[in-house]
């Protein structure tokens, strides 16, 4: 019994350079199970949104992915034909939502028109069919018929975010990737939107990725929780594990969450992560996170710490928890 | 003049506004109309010295303009400025100069805030050149040096050697607020100062601000749309909504104890990492849209959203701020009740 929609096996994407390859995703192994949200967290620069666009096998160029599998319903897109990809794969299998969706909407379509275009160039569908199946979407998202004559300057934030999400819902496809989604809105909006997510999700069956810098929003989204530093797996563990009483095991994750400011708990002093993330280009021999880890051994900057499960589902990658 | 050197406020806004003239049509025009986007729209708050007041609010409420005001790179339709005992509001061109030297800014955005052809050095030497601060150049490399240890970007003339593009964003906000402190001023407004940083430095920028602040004896004005670190970093917060402010009081009174609905409606939509909440449904007590600036609701500016309103709210005029208790204000006029029916 096989219940993962998406598999994704040793996927590297690197960035081609004029100065060598930037390995923004290294070696990554993960699956999205059926009904489930992954969240994918990690700061700016660690991979997260190449991850996403590899999914969707277009990570924007120079990037490429050089190994790996990425396995939808049963089929390798990696080798797959761009046509094919553009064909079957792409909004029939895997959307997204990108960041910042009020910038991926022409501002001089209306909205009918835009979602015209995907239909068409997807199904064989009579116009009076389409505008069926855009008002039956608009509606799961909570947006009545009339949007449908606007033009994308005549809605607010959250509407136009509600836009793109019912275009992402309309071929039926597995698996939805999120890429910050809620980033740009406001807190009230922001709300309203991961409402809306967890309604689908139940409504629908569907498959999150839910990708944002944001730990306290991928506590109340994600059922899983992938931590990236620096191109690798951090640490993969259920919302329970991860911000449960026990806490997460790595050490980045522990600080990261240390270093979230909550809003019913006052506290004196945030921790933080001195430094930055290493470059890509050429990162450091080890563990990718020795420079700026405090619990930092000498085994960790010679070997990379091999990725192991320390309780069912729970995966870190830290030399701190192989037994010996 | 003395008395509010006594009082302890640095800075007094009164009723201020600045409404923006909208573009008229042909029909306004003829008719000759006026419409106005009322972005700040009767804000009155006091600024304690040495204090930090937290700004908060969602995108379109003002809060950035009334930093700008403050700032005075805009100038205000209405209302009153006191700084340190003095009516700032209406000002010549020197005067202007002399009150930004007390009042310095921290932009949001630390890539686009600093001349990418200036090294930090330039960047910071350049408010001494237009205020006339140092005679010499080693005199203000003496005062470069100083505000780069303040903000402990260390080694000192290794930064100062750099261009911005060699910085990463946290130490770029570091040369930021090194660039402010440069001055000697009275008056921070950070606007939204850690928005564009990274989680993990994030923490350290709001904590190096901190320092500074207590080193140095600075009053900050924090504007955040953020209150998770508006709770972390501030003394006092003020909630604004629509153009002006709804709730004001200790930070700690504000969040725990939120009396305004339009607060409350806040407080429930913010995220924080605990464990549990996936399979909840979050709710919001709060309705609708923001309505546009340009059409404020008559009565009580929040009565089409607010969950409580009661004919009262739109029949009446709009409520003032009402001290509740402890300089913990709300303008709400069914507050009471309110907290009756919790």
């Amino acid at each position: 019994m096989n219940n993962n929609v998406m598999e994704v096996k040793n996927l590297k994407v690197y960035y081609m350079s004029e100065k060598g390859p930037v390995k923004a995703v290294d070696d990554v192994t993960f699956s999205l199970k059926k009904g489930e949200t992954l969240g994918v967290v990690g700061e700016s620069g660690c991979g997260k949104t190449t991850i996403a666009t590899s999914l969707l096998r277009m990570p924007s160029p120079p990037g490429k992915i050089v190994g790996g599998q990425i396995v939808i319903d049963g089929i390798d897109i990696v080798p797959l034909k761009e046509k094919e990809v553009r064909k079957n794969i792409r909004w029939e299998k895997v959307s997204m939502v990108f960041q910042g969706a009020m910038n991926c909407l022409t501002p001089v379509y209306t909205i009918e028109k835009q979602m015209w275009q995907t239909l068409r160039e997807h199904r064989e569908m009579e116009y009076e069919e389409a505008r069926k199946v855009m008002i039956k979407y608009l509606n799961y998202v909570g947006l009545s018929e009339d949007v449908l004559r606007r033009y994308p300057h005549e809605l607010s934030g959250g509407m136009k975010q509600r836009v793109v999400i019912a275009m992402g819902l309309f071929l039926e496809p597995k698996v939805i990737v999120c890429d910050e989604p809620t980033t740009a809105l406001d807190v009230v909006v922001q709300a309203q939107i991961i409402n809306l997510l967890k309604e689908l999700k139940e409504k629908l069956g569907l498959s999150f990725i839910f990708i944002t810098h944001d730990l306290a929003t991928e506590a109340e989204v994600s059922d899983r929780i992938m931590v990236m530093y620096a191109g690798k797996i951090a640490e993969i563990g259920t919302n329970h594990q991860i911000y449960g009483e026990k806490g997460p095991m790595h050490p980045y994750t522990k600080k990261l969450l240390e270093a979230t400011p909550r809003l019913h708990h006052r506290v004196e002093k945030l921790s933080f992560i001195p430094g930055t993330p290493p470059d890509l280009l050429d990162p450091p021999k080890g563990c990718r996170f020795n420079l700026r880890c405090t619990e930092v051994m000498e085994k960790c900057y010679k070997d990379e710490p091999p990725i192991i499960e320390i309780e069912p589902e729970h995966f870190v990658a830290c030399w701190r928890c192989v037994k010996k | 003049m003395k008395e509010n050197k006594q009082t302890g406020n640095l800075l007094e806004v009164k009723n201020l506004q600045k409404w923006f003239p909208v573009r008229k049509n042909l029909k306004e025009m003829l008719a000759g109309e006026q419409k106005h986007v009322k972005a700040v729209d009767g804000v009155t708050f006091e600024l304690k010295r040495g204090e930090i007041l937290g700004l908060v609010g969602e995108s379109g409420c003002g809060k950035t303009t009334t930093g700008k005001l403050v700032m005075k790179l805009l100038n205000p339709t209405g209302g009153q400025m006191i700084f340190n005992g003095k009516d700032v509001t209406e000002s010549t061109k020197e005067e202007t100069k002399k009150y930004r030297r007390d009042v310095q800014m921290i932009f949001q955005d630390p890539y686009a805030s600093m001349n990418p052809r200036f090294n930090i050095r330039d960047v910071l030497e350049e408010p001494l050149i237009i205020h006339k601060i140092g005679k010499t150049r080693v005199e203000r490399e003496d005062k470069i040096k100083k505000a780069l240890n303040e903000v402990k970007l260390t080694p000192v003339e290794d930064f100062m050697k750099r261009n911005p593009h060699m910085l990463s964003g946290g130490q770029r906000q570091r040369a930021a607020t090194a660039r402010s402190l440069i001055l000697n001023p009275k008056l921070m407004v950070a606007d939204e100062p850690v928005s564009m940083i990274d989680l993990s430095t994030r923490a350290e920028i709001l904590y190096m601000m901190k320092e500074v602040q207590r080193d140095l004896g600075l009053t900050y004005l924090y504007i955040t749309h953020d209150l998770s670190t508006a709770r972390y970093f501030t003394d006092r917060i003020a909630v604004m909504y629509l153009g002006r402010i709804v709730e004001i009081g200790n930070a700690d009174d504000v969040i725990d104890n939120s009396l305004h609905p339009y607060t409350k409606a806040l407080i429930s939509a913010v995220c924080e990492p605990i464990a549990g909440k996936v399979n909840l449904v979050k709710e919001v007590p709060i309705k609708g849209e923001i309505p546009s600036a340009q059409n404020i609701p008559k009565g009580c500016r929040f009565h089409p959203r607010c969950v409580y309103a009661k004919p009262e709210c739109w029949e009446q005029k709009e409520p003032e701020l009402i001290e509740y208790k402890d300089g913990h204000k709300v303008a709400c006029r069914r507050y009471k009740e309110i907290l009756k029916e919790k």
